[in-house]
């Protein structure tokens, strides 16, 4: 019995190849989006992971220094000898060949388990570890360092990308920083009665597990919007699923009806479609995997890029093969399937075993259905503002965009029967009259491949106007900020001179740039000193602000906060930031800081050099009208190297380039988006072409030719694409909007201003269009050469 | 006895409350025997060959097949007594549009468990349809539709054929002859026939026939 009926079930596929392809199709594309997301988000954790792993970050509470970057070596010694269970980091990058590679040195003796030298292979010989100098190095930076250094180098691909791990001497002679450390790694327990920190180690503060695993806190917004983004084009995808599966099951109903009367029970007969939709869907999922690799392998370098250029994070470049990964969309194609078909199901399961045979019209009077369809959009939109209203975090933003999106998406179809309906009683002669209700009777089941080119086109046009504002802000950002003509990075006391000495006689101004990274309002943000000039108060724009700025921040009487902190602590002017113990300053001005996942906070440099006596700058800013003629006093009179020069333009157009390559994957998912929608519309026409014989057969019998009726096919395409396009712009607008004011704001701690490019949504909107005539081509060219005897047999069916 | 109705009511709901189609209908036939059921449209009749094959549920009354009570059974015995011991000709042929002729003739005797490769030959040949065997309902007649539904009902060797209105869609020689050869067909398996039809010239080939009216039979 089950064979028999399987063999029928799987009969209707093999007559239909265009509906299984749909839905292979379909699947598979919804699949490889969301998976390839899923793999570049699972390859940058892997990588914090094993970055993590050799520290014990997140595991291990660390005393860091209060501030500058290094602890001297014997403040370690002192710890030890006062019974402080502590392990030496040293941590720094050294350059080989044109690889930059992180350093890290530990000694393995005194770090807590867990931490330390752990390799892919197992805990690495310490004897090797310890006596040799040998360096374990991940696979990628293995071969540079092997030609840069006089040591054995053993490559080790359970290391994080772009690091090596090594003795802690070693690190210190490599990195030319004798006796400093940059961290104490504590053991879990420590022996009772030690003296407290404060007392032996004043200069140190402890950092908790939890506030060491930054950069997954820092980076996790990223991978967010890469998972929703990866959400939406699974959503467009399961939109060609839900339709190839909701046709197929409409067009097996006298299937269905014959298998239980002649005697196949109903529990069997869904157990054998659920299981033939399995089979179909582990299929599609299987390529849909193969595709998403091939997608995540060609996106990786740039997420790699931008998680280094945009928080730090180191990311391996190449892809891995997890199984839990590639289970895991297996799972999503099965998991969409059962969502796709479980309306289908739920169909066939009441269906009485009497109900009539035949294929409902596809068509069905709309009344109802959209009543229903648009009470539910109109919840779904209303319960946007409100989501935004009682809810924050940016779980509740992406919450809001979706009830906004799937609500929209549900508006689509009524809408489209009113704008038709509204042809229709515009519409003079008798063909045009026939065109419009014909377009309208269409509409169901073309509703579904019209609401994925709605999201579509939405995202596209919602992502460009977020990516677009952004870009415009950023540049006049980086306009206001890089305003010094050169930057020079000096490495010794010597350097700093010359260069005091040359720019005093050469330069209109040198500014130092003095920051520290510390603990402000409870949480990690940077310390900067600015020598207050017109530099800044001419350039710096504020978007809040509370007198003479400038001035009170030059009499160290007010301190500048950038947005992100100033969101995250409620710190506006007018209210106060503790700098430091019983020292606490009133905000002046909020400024913009995109790009900066830290707070900030700008002090004058008296009162930063009077917070970290101790601190230089390494780092200075020189004005000049003359940047070339300084460039070459720089190197030929204070003997600085011209790798330590930057000039503005380069640093202008290595900013941009880490802005575009943020949103290089954004914009490859929007396109592979739109052309997951455009495929729908194909497939939508084509499986509808097949249906649609019996009603143009009439029409080509009282005259119309099959010409006309295939231009006329064309025409409601584009009629259709239009009026969707037209749905999408403003929709688009809401999206941007939300990402804007919301999604951002949640994500990276800033607020963008919204441009609008009218251009580009023309653009867009002539591109969707052409998308659906395109994908209407095929299909009206079918029909305009449908032989009259297909047509004919129409009449013939009815005697 | 191989069918027995005994007291069988239904009705259904009407715009201005249930409407009886049933009232305590009685009714027996024997193995091998034909029997035409007449009435006019709206009698019942087709209503009382549903109740029997059990694609719908009475009020009231029992029906006995083979044995069977087919109203005490639930969907999964109803679909059972269907797949082995009752055989269906429907007027709109009901045959599976992606399966060809060979595979819809085969398809009941399959489900049933009992498929025999050389008999659904034999019947295909008595039917006349050996030269459309690969090809697909859409691309047959009527007549030949009817005759693949036919040959699809007697190749699983049912006890019990119900017909409802097996002609209704075929002009008046392609009925004649097709009512010829599923006698012929019926009569050599030693099934029971029941024959749902409008026509007095069909119903006058049947052995016995009794005529539906306002729920009773006469």
């Amino acid at each position: 019995m089950t064979r028999a009926a399987l063999s029928a079930l799987w009969s209707f596929w093999r007559r239909n190849p265009l509906q299984l392809f749909t839905l292979v199709a379909g699947l598979a594309l919804a699949t490889a989006l969301w998976s390839g997301v899923q793999a570049l988000n699972a390859e940058a954790r892997s990588s914090y992971d094993a970055a993590a792993a050799v520290l014990g970050e997140g595991r291990y509470d660390q005393l860091v220094p209060r501030s500058g970057e290094t602890i001297p070596q014997e403040t370690w010694l002192t710890l030890r000898r006062a019974g402080w269970q502590a392990g030496p980091v040293l941590e720094g990058r050294l350059r080989a060949g044109e690889t930059s590679v992180r350093i890290v040195g530990l000694d393995p003796l005194t770090m807590p388990g867990g931490a330390g030298p752990v390799t892919q292979a197992g805990d690495a010989p310490l004897a090797t570890f310890l006596r040799e100098g040998t360096l374990f190095a991940h696979p990628e930076v293995a071969g540079a360092l092997t030609a840069a250094l006089p040591r054995p180098v053993v490559a080790d691909p359970g290391l994080a990308p772009g690091t090596a791990i090594t003795d802690i001497g070693v690190a210190q002679e490599i990195l030319n920083r004798p006796g400093a450390l940059s961290r104490l790694v504590l053991a879990e327990t420590q022996p009772l009665g030690r003296p407290p920190l404060a007392e032996i180690a004043p200069e140190l503060v402890r950092q908790t597990s939890r506030q060491s695993a930054d950069i997954g806190q820092l980076t996790d917004s990223f991978h967010l919007n890469l998972t929703a983004f990866g959400l939406l084009s699974f959503a467009v995808g399961l939109f060609i699923v839900h339709g190839a599966i909701g046709l197929a099951f409409e067009q097996r109903r006298p299937m269905v009806r014959t298998l239980r009367t002649l005697g196949l029970p109903l529990g069997r007969l869904i157990a054998l479609m659920a299981a033939e939709l399995a089979a179909i869907a582990l299929v599609a999922g299987g390529i849909g995997v193969a595709l998403g690799y091939a997608l995540a392998a060609s996106l990786l370098p740039n997420v790699a890029a931008t998680l280094e250029g945009l928080y730090g994070a180191q990311v391996s470049g190449a892809l891995s093969l997890r199984p839990a990964w590639w289970l895991s969309g297996l799972g999503i194609a099965l998991l969409g399937t059962a969502l796709a078909a479980s309306g289908a199901f739920w169909r066939i399961a009441r269906m009485p075993v009497l109900a009539g045979g035949g294929r409902r019209a596809v068509a069905l009077p709309a009344g109802r259905r959209h009543g229903r369809q648009a009470a539910l959009a109109v919840a779904l939109m209303a319960a946007t503002p409100l989501v935004l209203w009682v809810a924050d975090g940016l779980v509740a933003g992406f919450v809001a965009l979706g009830a906004l999106l799937l609500g929209a998406a549900l508006a689509l179809p009524p809408l489209l029967d009113r704008a038709l309906a509204l042809g229709a009683r515009w519409a003079r002669g008798v063909r045009a009259e026939w065109f419009w209700a014909d377009t309208r009777q269409q509409l169901p089941g073309l509703s579904l491949a019209l609401m994925a080119l709605l999201l579509a086109m939405a995202a596209n046009v919602g992502v460009s106007t977020m990516v677009s504002s952004f870009r415009l802000t950023f540049t006049g950002f980086l306009d206001q900020r890089l305003t010094a003509e050169l930057y020079v990075e000096t490495e010794s006391a010597a350097e700093r001179a010359a260069l005091r000495t040359l720019a005093a006689r050469e330069a209109r101004a040198l500014l130092p740039v003095l920051t520290v990274e510390t603990r402000l309002a409870g949480r990690r943000a940077q310390l900067r000193g600015l020598r207050v000039g017109p530099t800044y108060s001419e350039n710096w724009t504020f978007l809040a602000r509370e007198g003479a700025v400038w001035d009170r921040v030059a009499a160290g009487e007010a301190v500048i906060v950038n947005e992100q902190l100033a969101r995250r602590a409620d710190l506006w002017p007018g209210a106060t930031l503790e700098l430091a113990p019983g020292r606490s300053l009133p905000v002046a001005g909020v400024a913009g800081d995109y790009g900066n996942p830290l707070g900030q906070v700008i002090v004058g440099e008296a009162l930063f050099r009077d917070l970290f006596p101790e601190e230089t700058a390494t780092r200075f800013g020189l004005r000049t009208e003359t940047p070339q003629a300084l460039r070459t006093a720089l190197v030929e009179e204070a003997g600085l190297d011209p790798g330590q020069i930057t000039d503005q333009s380069a640093l202008k157009a290595f900013s941009l380039e880490v802005f575009d390559r943020t949103f290089t994957v954004t914009a490859a998912l929007n396109v592979l988006t739109l052309a997951v929608a455009g495929f729908a519309m194909l497939m939508s026409l084509l499986t509808l072409a097949g249906m649609r014989v019996p009603q143009l057969a009439p029409a080509w019998a009282l005259g119309v030719t099959r010409r006309t009726l295939g231009r006329l096919e064309l025409l409601r395409a584009g009629v259709l694409a239009g009026l969707t396009a037209a749905a999408a712009a403003p929709l688009g607008l809401a999206l941007a909007w939300m990402l804007l004011a919301v999604v951002n704001v949640e994500a990276f701690g800033w607020r963008l201003p919204m441009f609008l490019f009218p251009l580009d949504y023309a653009r867009l909107g002539l591109l969707a269009l052409a998308a659906a005539l395109a994908a209407a081509a095929w299909p009206a060219l079918r029909l305009a050469r449908t032989p009259p005897s297909a047509l004919l047999k129409v009449f013939a069916n009815e005697a | 006895m191989l069918l027995e109705v005994d007291g069988l009511t239904k009705s259904y709901a009407g715009p201005e409350g249930p409407v009886e189609v049933l009232r305590g209908v009685d009714l027996a036939l024997d193995a091998g025997r034909t029997l035409a059921l007449t009435g006019d449209s709206g009698s019942g009749k087709s209503t009382l060959l549903h109740l029997i094959a059990g694609l719908d549920t009475a009020e009231a009354g029992r029906i006995r097949l083979d044995g069977a009570e087919v109203t005490a059974l639930d969907d999964a015995g109803c679909a059972a007594l269907r797949r082995g011991r009752v055989g269906i000709v429907f007027q709109q042929f009901n045959l599976i549009p992606s399966l060809d002729v060979a595979a819809n003739i085969a398809f009941q005797a399959r489900l049933a468990g009992r498929h025999e490769p050389e008999r659904d030959a034999r019947l295909a040949g008595a039917l006349g349809l050996t030269p459309h065997l690969a090809k697909y309902p859409e691309q047959l007649s009527g007549g030949q539709q009817q005759r693949v539904a036919i040959a699809r009902t007697l190749a699983a060797r049912p006890k019990l054929v119900l017909a409802d209105e097996p002609t209704g869609n075929l002009d008046e020689t392609t009925s004649g002859a097709v009512l010829e050869e599923m006698l012929a067909l019926v009569a050599e398996t030693g099934a029971a026939l029941l024959m749902v039809t409008h026509s007095e010239a069909l119903a006058a080939r049947m052995e016995r026939r009794l005529h539906l009216s306002r729920g009773r039979l006469a």
